[in-house]
């Protein structure tokens, strides 16, 4: 398989109903807040982390999409089989100078997600650090997000001591009854191809990273998560690997609306779009109550957008 | 000879890890020299060039957030990679998260903007017969203007992706809040500069001091430059 050629930058919309997206370790696991504006925020790492278990198990053992940051409960590696290694033959007589760069090598080829997010490896100086072509940033939802504490309780205990003095426990749990979240992705084409720097992220690489997020939240399901589900993926491919307009500008197309009940649009805020009296909205409880609009007028030469959900 | 430039960086956060406090990252108040540098580097290098920073201008207060996350512990090791590919074998190779997690901190900057102004020096003995100031200019420039990039730029970590544009005429101006701000002026203390690639990997300091807005950066061979 070739690299890719192209970059590409990526709007990725999800979604999250009576559900935890991301427990913020520093606040008992209460789900991310941005402090000021309230909005949810869901990290680069919990994305990642899902594409990885995504490609772990649609892949399985295909030789070359083995992931290295494994997750005891999703691969269990003991019973692999041995296989052959890809291609060349390693060689392990070389100057060790040359050494560095025949591992990196070794490692890409061999491991999805370093050739897609990159690893750094080793503590030698120039040798084994990888930056992948794929960065995401922090997601953030569209509007304030109200998280809820809901306590359950258990009709059992956990020991014979607590069993003496009550019959039943009780737990918390920290939901977000409904929220959309929007993250941005980039692609670059020259961190996959480029002759000294590339990973070697290829086509069939990149087709397997956009079934990854359209899908990887069908198979997350937990009693933490809620209902998650990937909602819209709007890719811009640029023609060139260096790209063809600003990836701010690109992003800036696409806009999510607030849909009122008699099915005209307005801005999250609440400023009423086409002038008209300003209207406070309902919370927002599922999918239906956004719209997003993309605008797909005019776009940059060298930029086409495609929709992929 | 040298070529100046100016371009517009500005981001939702971002994380210039002071070195004294890297394990639970806390970021300067400010871009480092050698992040703004990166960023240059993300947009157009060649060995042929040299970007040196002259002044960053900081356009937006100084606010931080704190961020909470699972880390991994270890790096890969170079041994076990190579003990792998003679084995012709990945089975064992990966890290399972669980059993090397780290969580960890980090004290980011958020909605930051910043104007980089740099110029670049070619490097006697990387010169090839194609290479001139003009076109290096030339290509940075169109580069930065069509929003083009080797790698998106990242303010500080990659997960925070860096917006650029290009100043062509007046430098943007600050955020109104800022002006009254005792931000404008004030010691920032010791700040990396840069590190010393061609003398060890030297991390290189210097005093830095926010005067009405700008920090004026100094030359990495310069006096008061300490490390």
């Amino acid at each position: 398989m070739s690299s890719i050629n192209r970059r590409y930058d990526f709007v990725y919309l999800f979604d999250v109903a009576d559900g935890n997206p991301n427990g913020d370790p520093d606040a008992g696991n209460l789900p991310r807040i941005d402090p000021e504006t309230n909005q949810g925020l869901v990290t680069d790492v919990c994305l990642k982390r899902k594409i990885r278990n995504f490609v772990a198990m649609a892949k399985g053992e295909t030789p070359g999409f083995d992931i290295y940051m494994t997750e005891r409960a999703v691969l269990n590696r003991q019973h692999r089989r041995s296989y052959e290694a890809l291609g060349i033959a390693p060689e392990s007589k070389k100057l060790p100078k040359d050494r560095g760069d025949e591992i990196t090598a070794w490692m890409c080829r061999n491991f999805y997600d370093i050739r897609t997010f990159g690893a750094v490896m080793t503590t030698d100086v120039n040798a084994g650090q990888v930056r992948g072509p794929v960065q995401i940033a922090f997601a953030r939802s569209v509007e304030p997000v109200m998280p809820i504490e809901v306590s359950i309780t258990r009709s059992s205990v956990t020991n014979e001591k607590d069993a003496e003095r009550k019959d039943r426990e009780m737990g918390r749990k920290h939901i977000v009854p409904y929220g959309l979240y929007r993250a941005h992705g980039y692609i670059s084409g020259r961190l996959a191809n480029d002759e000294k720097k590339g990973t070697g992220f290829s086509e069939e690489d990149l087709a397997l990273f956009w079934q990854a997020l359209e899908q990887m939240f069908d198979h997350d399901r937990s009693a933490a998560r809620g209902e998650m589900a990937a909602r819209k993926l709007i890719v811009f491919e640029h023609e060139s690997d260096l790209g063809n307009a600003p990836a701010s500008a690109l992003f800036e197309r696409v806009t999510v609306k607030r849909r009122r009940p008699n099915g005209s649009l307005q801005d999250p805020e609440g400023a009423p779009l086409n002038g008209g009296a300003r209207e406070p909205l309902p919370p927002a409880r599922s999918f239906s109550d956004y719209a997003v609009v993309v605008d797909r007028e005019n776009l940059p030469r060298g930029v086409s957008l495609h929709e992929r959900l | 000879m040298s070529y100046g430039v100016a371009l517009h960086v500005w981001g939702e956060r971002a994380c210039f890890t002071r070195p004294e406090m890297k394990v639970e990252r806390v970021s300067y108040d400010v871009m480092t020299p050698s992040a703004a540098r990166g960023i240059l580097e993300a947009i157009h290098w060649k060995p042929a060039i040299r970007w040196v920073v002259d002044r960053i201008h900081v356009l937006k207060p100084v606010r931080f957030e704190s961020i909470r996350r699972n880390e991994v512990g270890h790096r890969i090791s170079e041994v076990s990679v190579a003990r792998a590919m003679k084995a012709r074998s990945t089975e064992g190779l990966a890290l399972a998260v669980e059993d090397d997690r780290q969580q960890r901190a980090a004290t980011v900057l958020k909605d930051v903007a910043y104007v980089i102004e740099a110029h670049f020096e070619m490097v006697p003995g990387r010169i090839g017969p194609e290479d001139s100031e003009g076109k290096h200019l030339d290509m940075f420039r169109r580069r930065a203007t069509k929003g083009q990039c080797f790698h998106r730029p990242c303010l500080g970590v990659r997960e925070f992706a860096a917006d650029f544009a290009l100043v062509e005429g007046d430098l943007p101006s600050p955020h109104p809040t800022l002006l009254e701000d005792p931000w404008r002026d004030r010691d920032l203390g010791l700040m990396l500069l840069d590190i010393d690639f061609a003398n060890g990997r030297r991390p290189k300091f210097f005093r830095a001091h926010l005067r009405n807005g700008v920090v004026s950066v100094p030359r990495l061979d310069a006096p008061e430059v300490r490390g």
